[in-house]
């Protein structure tokens, strides 16, 4: 067992921890406050080659490792959940369901533009009454003559603002329940297509959470992406890779939680000493470090099965559990340790707070990973 | 064009530093290329992008210096020789720049960089080392550099303001911060410097002894910098204070 880096990953650690430090986390209260998507960031990220981190080089991706990936959204993320979780979207969400089951076309137009960063993607899976129950989907498609015909509403869509393909996932035939789901890739600049109501929100404050409204929207018969009737074994694979992606970025908010905690427990004196001094504060800072630790170890060892070509279905929802709940309490005993300070705005934590919290609840929530976890286990 | 630059791998500038059976210590300390000598790869960079040719980094180290030669290949140097040799672990500056300027002899360049000083000894002494025994010209601390034909322009930090500079080429040049903005690897580039080449050379392999390149300088200790003392707060009256104040910058201080 080996828990060195290899040359990559250290270069990936490196320079993906420079530019956040030096690029996005300048950005990142701004970004939070005025609900501003980064996209000079998005811009350099692209150039950086982040945008398609494990696509093949033929596809225009840097054909890297998911643990190098892993590595990237945590580094994004220690500084600007924000910034972080829409490089996971296109990644996870748009490139790599087109990796796996696009065609030789379909890779080279669609996938060769959002691993580039030309193009931005976004999954168009949740509707209103299709969350944790993901195949009880109202949006459809219809066949008619060379083009599939699709309507319906999608709700919740991260990058949903900006995003110029959509993988998008609809019912072709009702009475075949989860067998009739489809995917389905749509270019959105399409006049069946419209951006719907933009939510505002707790956290991730820099990235869209759009709603996506299909009427009539015409696309290409051939932008059916893999087989039909397969759609749903489309949008769980998908989600099975998003999950590493999520688990960094709650890494990434939960390191900065402890990082800053402990910065600030070393210099905030009271009663005479540093608080770091107080062994309530030493317990916490343990516990947490001890935590992420573990949640990392977890997360990259998911990227590890999945860069293997095993099973790690099972890894990323433990993963992704784990890190998630980490982020959580990292940040809530982040605020604790800063105390009234931690409260103010004046302090990142609290931002971090509020990012962690959507952890829990997307690509999953926490309930959907330990049902994930069981019926792996119990099967 | 060929241009030849050379790289130390140093402490994290955020690293710790501690000692122990007086020397520093690397225990569990990041380290990094040296910052300037990431300008002096930047430029030798851009330059190839510019004009063709090759980038060759060279640096004096150990095992783990090549993990900071992989990123120079990284963000885009071609190929890397590295001057590994148990004679030089213990060696000064002197050491690297006999060892370098070995290596160089036998090399083909028209441009050699480095950068002004390593932030670690900060010694700024191997450039001038290498220009010396190569017998080349060399222009240090440079904040701007212009190709010519045959010669380049430079731009060079001197007391109270700039000085510009023509130089013949082949030349020696040390970059200073602001001579460029360096680029971070691209994931692309990552990949790639994988497979370029990383040539291991022993003094044995330059036809150099251990005696060739023993330290001019020993190390007869190193210490930590005291630690700084609290300050000390004036009361009483404004005027007393002031005079007080004033008399202590002159006498204690000795700066004013």
């Amino acid at each position: 067992m080996d828990f060195s880096y290899t040359d990559e990953e250290r270069m990936m650690l490196q320079m993906t921890r420079d530019f956040a430090e030096k690029t996005v986390k300048p950005l990142a209260a701004e970004v939070d406050k005025n609900h501003m998507y980064p996209r000079q960031t998005v811009a350099k990220m692209a150039e950086l080659g982040l945008m398609g981190v494990t696509v093949p080089p033929e596809y225009e991706g840097a054909g890297m490792s998911n643990v190098c990936y892993s590595i990237a959204i945590e580094e994004l993320s220690r500084h600007c959940a924000a910034t972080g979780v829409i490089v996971s979207v296109n990644n996870s969400l748009a490139c790599e369901p087109v990796k796996l089951f696009g065609n030789e076309e379909q890779k080279k137009k669609y996938l060769a533009d959002m691993a580039s960063g030309r193009k931005l993607g976004c999954l168009g899976l949740t509707e209103p009454n299709a969350g944790s129950d993901a195949a009880n989907l109202a949006t459809t498609a219809v066949l008619d003559g060379n083009e599939w015909v699709i309507n319906g509403r999608k709700i919740f869509i991260t990058n949903g603002n900006e995003a110029d393909y959509c993988i998008l996932i609809a019912q072709t035939d009702k009475s075949k329940g989860h067998r009739g789901i489809c995917a389905f890739i749509v270019d959105l600049d399409n006049p069946g297509f419209q951006v719907g109501t933009l939510e505002d929100k707790l956290g991730i404050r820099g990235t869209s959470t759009a709603e996506l409204v299909f009427e009539d929207c015409r696309i290409p018969r051939e932008n059916l992406l893999g087989e039909l009737g397969k759609g749903f074994r489309i949008a769980l694979t998908t989600l099975d890779g998003g999950r590493i992606g999520i688990a960094s970025q709650a890494l990434g908010i939960a390191r900065a939680a402890i990082e800053d905690a402990t910065a600030y427990a070393k210099e905030r004196v009271q009663f005479g000493k540093p608080i770091a001094n107080l062994q309530a504060i030493q317990w916490m800072l343990a516990d947490l470090t001890t935590e992420y630790e573990a949640a990392r170890l977890l997360t990259h060892r998911a990227a590890y099965l999945k860069d293997q070509g095993q099973p790690y279905a099972k890894e990323a929802a433990m993963a992704k559990l784990m890190a998630s709940e980490v982020a959580m309490k990292a940040t809530t005993k982040g605020i604790q340790i800063l105390g009234g300070y931690g409260y103010t705005t004046d302090y990142p934590m609290e931002r971090y707070f509020r990012d962690a919290k959507i952890t829990e609840i997307y690509e999953g929530t926490s309930e959907i990973m330990r049902l994930v976890i069981a019926s792996n286990i119990l099967k | 064009m060929k241009i030849v630059t050379c790289i130390k791998q140093t402490f994290d500038t955020e690293a710790k530093i501690t000692i122990e059976n007086g020397k520093v210590s690397d225990q569990g300390v990041n380290l990094i290329v040296n910052p300037y000598d990431e300008f002096a790869v930047e430029e030798s960079i851009r330059l190839k992008e510019k004009n063709g040719g090759e980038v060759v980094v060279v640096s004096v180290g150990n095992d783990k210096t090549q993990e900071a030669l992989r990123y120079c290949l990284a963000m885009g140097a071609d190929r890397a020789v590295l001057i590994q040799d148990p004679a030089l672990e213990n060696g000064d500056n002197h050491s690297a720049a006999v060892a370098l300027a070995k290596l160089l002899a036998d090399m083909e360049y028209d441009l050699i960089f480095c950068g002004k000083e390593a932030v670690d000894d900060g010694a700024a002494q191997v450039p001038s080392r290498l220009a010396e025994k190569l017998d080349l010209p060399q222009a240090n601390v440079i904040t701007s550099f212009e190709l010519g034909d045959g010669q380049a322009t430079v731009t060079r930090e001197i007391d109270g303001g700039t000085e510009t500079l023509e130089v013949q080429l082949p030349a020696v040049f040390s970059a200073q911060k602001g001579l460029n903005e360096v680029r971070y690897p691209s994931l692309p580039g990552i990949m790639k410097a994988k497979r370029k080449e990383l040539k291991v050379v022993s003094l044995a392999d330059l036809g150099l002894s251990a005696e060739d390149v023993a330290p001019k300088a020993e190390l007869v200790q190193a210490e930590l910098p005291p630690p700084r003392k609290a300050g000390r707060v004036l009361k009483g009256e404004v005027e007393e204070v002031v005079a007080e104040l004033v008399k202590l910058l002159q006498e204690e201080a000795k700066v004013i």
